[in-house]
């Protein structure tokens, strides 16, 4: 790399992080004070180009930046101190880390001299979060400090995106070098393919035309890959059915007809049937996890051809055998994919086709969503589905925590757009809801942002409630209260013979006068005909967060379920 | 199967240890594990073997390339390749089994670097089976110690390994 530009100057390391930032284009950081980032602090101080938000607990800055990540296109930015400041944004990275999005985390570290010596705050942070980032660096050399952050951004942003530490002892934000910031980095050990093989691709599109009973199926690396309209033109001229997966809903419009539902552990039952009854099944940007096709011996059928599409080799053939791997850009591949179909005359067998939509019509009409709408209780589908009635038009965003409500956010409410939801799919951390509601406003102060949680996850990160106040931002909070840890329950009730071992959430604080003490607005919801009013009266509170808490039946469960284990054709139906 | 497989990784603090936390992590076998920087300083040279079906070793592979320090990877059981591994051991060498030693030690092509009035330190080179059977071949009690290096291993021919 030439450093001898005429751009050169001597920056402490605390200025060039700052300077890193802002050339880099960076918006937000989102982080939380401490020793080791002291001078880092002083220099976002002296500086107005990159705004750092200041959370309450550094799990909730990862998250943050995470969801700002998620909902953009962007990389986000966390900045903590060393020791307890990083163990507690572990959570966070490894959040990122699973659902593969990219983020860039700043970790403070205790002088190089003392590394190694038990110091005060120090912990391996290298050491600790490697099992969890993409990759991680310890900055030693000042010297090397920029093109560190480079590829920082570089490495967490391109191929399968993913969290990336840079961890800077204390020392090297104090040392002074010359900055220069590349606009580029190339590492010879680092080259993501971006071009499908298309050959490859050819013998796909031949499979899939030859096709009786097509299927496709597509996950977080669509949404990750931007690559929406190539799939929305593929599903559209070929007429197939399509499912997304939890981490992939948006990635198809929700409510389109070829759109069969999302698939998996809590899929609808028509997306299930016609996964495991499919005869080609084409997969992009998915990775055939435990949670959407079950026990993968139970998903194998003899006659089945799979295509798997991925920029990730390792994700192809790791649960599931491939018939034709295509490695590359999921945006690519689509788009070779479809220039080949409209160069070509062949198009799907017309008869064999409606036969096979005939079939999933049926499957569909086994309504396999149904809840008791006649109810005296608030069921919490209804919740959901009315929130998606009232704020389908609107410039929205959904983020959720994990358990039962996750489930019914994902069923009732329809994406018809990608990045528009926003929750932990494979760490399955609860407690991302609030903060990545504040991560998503930020990003789009403009949008309506909703996050749709369970009285035991919002609790895990409510302290954002702070944050929140801070900056003013307008949060709607739909709490689906049913006084359990639902989700837990619902295992408890099917697998553990009714013994609701520590399930419940006793001595509950009063989530309105908590939302109040923290200075905004919290309501109290009891019977089915208040929700849709509550509804509305909170999202015409433009510039307050409303906290509402939804008391909801405690026995209500997630249907369809497949067991643990068992095959996407063995669900529990309502 | 046992499998043999190369990698050229930047010779970067912390790289040795993502190599084996990839295997720990993922459940993965390693039997050996061997590494040193090449001819170009900025490179290190692994030699690990392994075992697993096909699926596990394909995913090993691709695993191993996702590392960002990872140059590059080759299963040299894909093909011709020669293996070769180090050992020294210490052994018991007094009395009539003095000379006795000594001739194992010949017959193995062993050279003895080290001797006192009662041991011997013998140094051996071979694929790792032959090294097998040298122990396998001295009486076990005369055995003091034993220190092995792991296979390293090497494509035969045209087959190279470089960036
Ligand atoms: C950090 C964390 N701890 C534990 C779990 C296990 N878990 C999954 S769902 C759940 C219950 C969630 O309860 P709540 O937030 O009230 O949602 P509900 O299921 O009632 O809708 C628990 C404990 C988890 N996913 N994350």
């Amino acid at each position: 790399m030439d450093m001898t530009g005429a751009f050169t100057t001597e920056l402490t390391g605390a200025e060039m992080v700052s300077r890193c930032l802002a050339d880099e284009g960076v918006e937000f950081v989102f982080g939380y004070p401490g020793g080791a980032v002291l001078p880092i602090y002083d220099e976002l101080f002296k500086q107005d180009k990159v705004k750092h938000i200041l959370v309450r607990h550094e799990q909730a800055a990862v998250h943050a930046a995470d969801a700002y990540a998620r909902c953009t296109h962007k990389v986000g930015v966390a900045l903590v101190t060393s020791g307890p400041g990083v163990t507690n944004a572990i959570t966070g990275i490894a959040t990122a880390y699973m659902d593969s999005i990219p983020v860039v985390i700043i970790t403070g570290q205790v002088p190089t001299h003392a590394i190694g010596q038990d110091a005060f705050q120090e912990v391996d942070t290298v050491g600790i979060t490697r099992p969890c980032v993409k990759h991680n660096f310890l900055v030693k050399d000042v010297k090397d400090l920029a093109v560190t952050m480079k590829k920082a951004f570089f490495l967490a942003a391109s191929g399968r995106p993913g969290p990336v530490v840079v961890d800077i002892p204390k020392d090297v934000t104090q040392a002074k070098a010359n900055y220069f910031y590349p606009e580029n980095v190339a590492m010879r050990s680092y080259n993501p393919v971006i071009k499908g093989h298309s050959g490859q691709i050819r013998k796909a599109l031949q499979l899939l035309l030859g096709a009786k009973r097509p299927m496709i199926y597509t996950g977080g690396g669509v949404i990750l890959g931007n690559a929406h309209e190539e799939l929305a033109t593929l599903v559209r001229s070929l007429g197939f059915p399509c499912t997304n997966t939890l981490m992939g809903l948006g990635g198809y419009p929700g409510s389109d007809p070829l759109f069969v539902g999302m698939l998996g552990m809590h899929g609808t039952y028509e997306a299930n049937m016609a996964m495991q009854h499919c005869d080609v099944l084409l997969a992009i940007g998915a990775r055939f996890d435990d949670r959407v096709i079950g026990n993968p011996k139970h998903f194998y059928q003899e006659e089945r051809r799979i295509v798997h599409v991925d920029v990730d080799p390792s994700s192809i053939s790791k649960r599931v055998k491939v018939d034709i791997p295509i490695v590359g850009d999921v945006k690519d591949v689509l788009q070779e994919l479809n220039r080949q179909l409209a160069a070509g005359s062949d198009r799907p067998d017309a008869e064999a086709l409606k036969a096979w939509w005939a079939q999933i019509e049926l499957w569909r009409g086994r309504d396999c969503l149904k809840f008791d709408r006649k109810s005296e209780i608030i069921k919490p589908q209804m919740v959901v589905e009315k929130l998606y009635q009232l704020t389908r038009n609107d410039d929205v965003y959904i983020t959720s925590d994990v358990g039962q409500h996750q489930m019914w956010a994902a069923q009732f409410y329809k994406f018809d757009k990608p990045r528009r939801w926003l929750n932990s799919g494979g760490l399955g951390t609860m407690g991302v809801g609030l903060p990545y509601a504040m991560g998503a406003q930020f990003a789009h102060p403009e949008s309506t942002v909703v996050c749709v949680t369970g009285e035991a996850s919002i609790q895990m990160c409510i302290q954002e409630l702070s944050t929140a106040k801070q900056y003013r931002l307008p949060l709607k909070i739909v709490n689906l209260n049913n006084r359990y840890m639902g989700m837990v329950r619902q295992w408890q009730e099917f697998f553990h013979g009714n013994r609701y071992s520590e399930s419940y959430m006793d001595a509950l604080p009063d989530f309105v006068k908590l939302a109040e003490s923290y200075g905004h607005v919290g309501m109290r919801i009891e019977k089915p005909a208040d929700v849709e009013g509550a509804l509305k009266e909170a999202l015409a509170r433009k510039n307050d967060l409303v906290f509402m808490d939804f008391v909801t039946d405690q026995t209500e469960n997630v249907y369809p379920m497949i067991p643990g284990g068992k095959g996407l054709s063995e669900m529990i139906l309502v | 199967m046992r499998h043999i497989i190369s990698l050229l990784l930047e010779n970067e603090a912390g790289a040795l240890s993502r190599v084996s936390g990839l295997f720990s992590a993922r459940g993965y076998n390693i039997e050996s594990l061997t590494v040193a920087p090449t001819e170009d300083p900025s490179l290190s040279r692994m030699t690990i073997v392994t075992a697993g079906s096909d699926d596990v070793l394909e995913q090993i592979t691709k695993q191993l390339n996702k590392l960002v320090d990872v140059v590059k990877v080759v299963d040299l059981s894909d093909g011709n390749h020669i293996e070769r591994e180090l050992m020294l051991v210490k052994v018991r060498a007094s009395g009539k089994d003095r000379e006795e030693m000594k001739r194992m030690a010949d017959i193995f092509r062993g050279r003895i670097l080290d001797v006192t009035e009662k041991t011997y330190t013998i140094e051996l080179t071979g694929t790792g089976s032959k090294l097998d059977a040298f122990i396998a071949a001295l009486e076990q009690g005369a055995i003091l110690e034993t220190v092995r290096t792991g296979a390293s291993g090497i494509g035969r021919g045209d087959r190279i390994l470089k960036v």
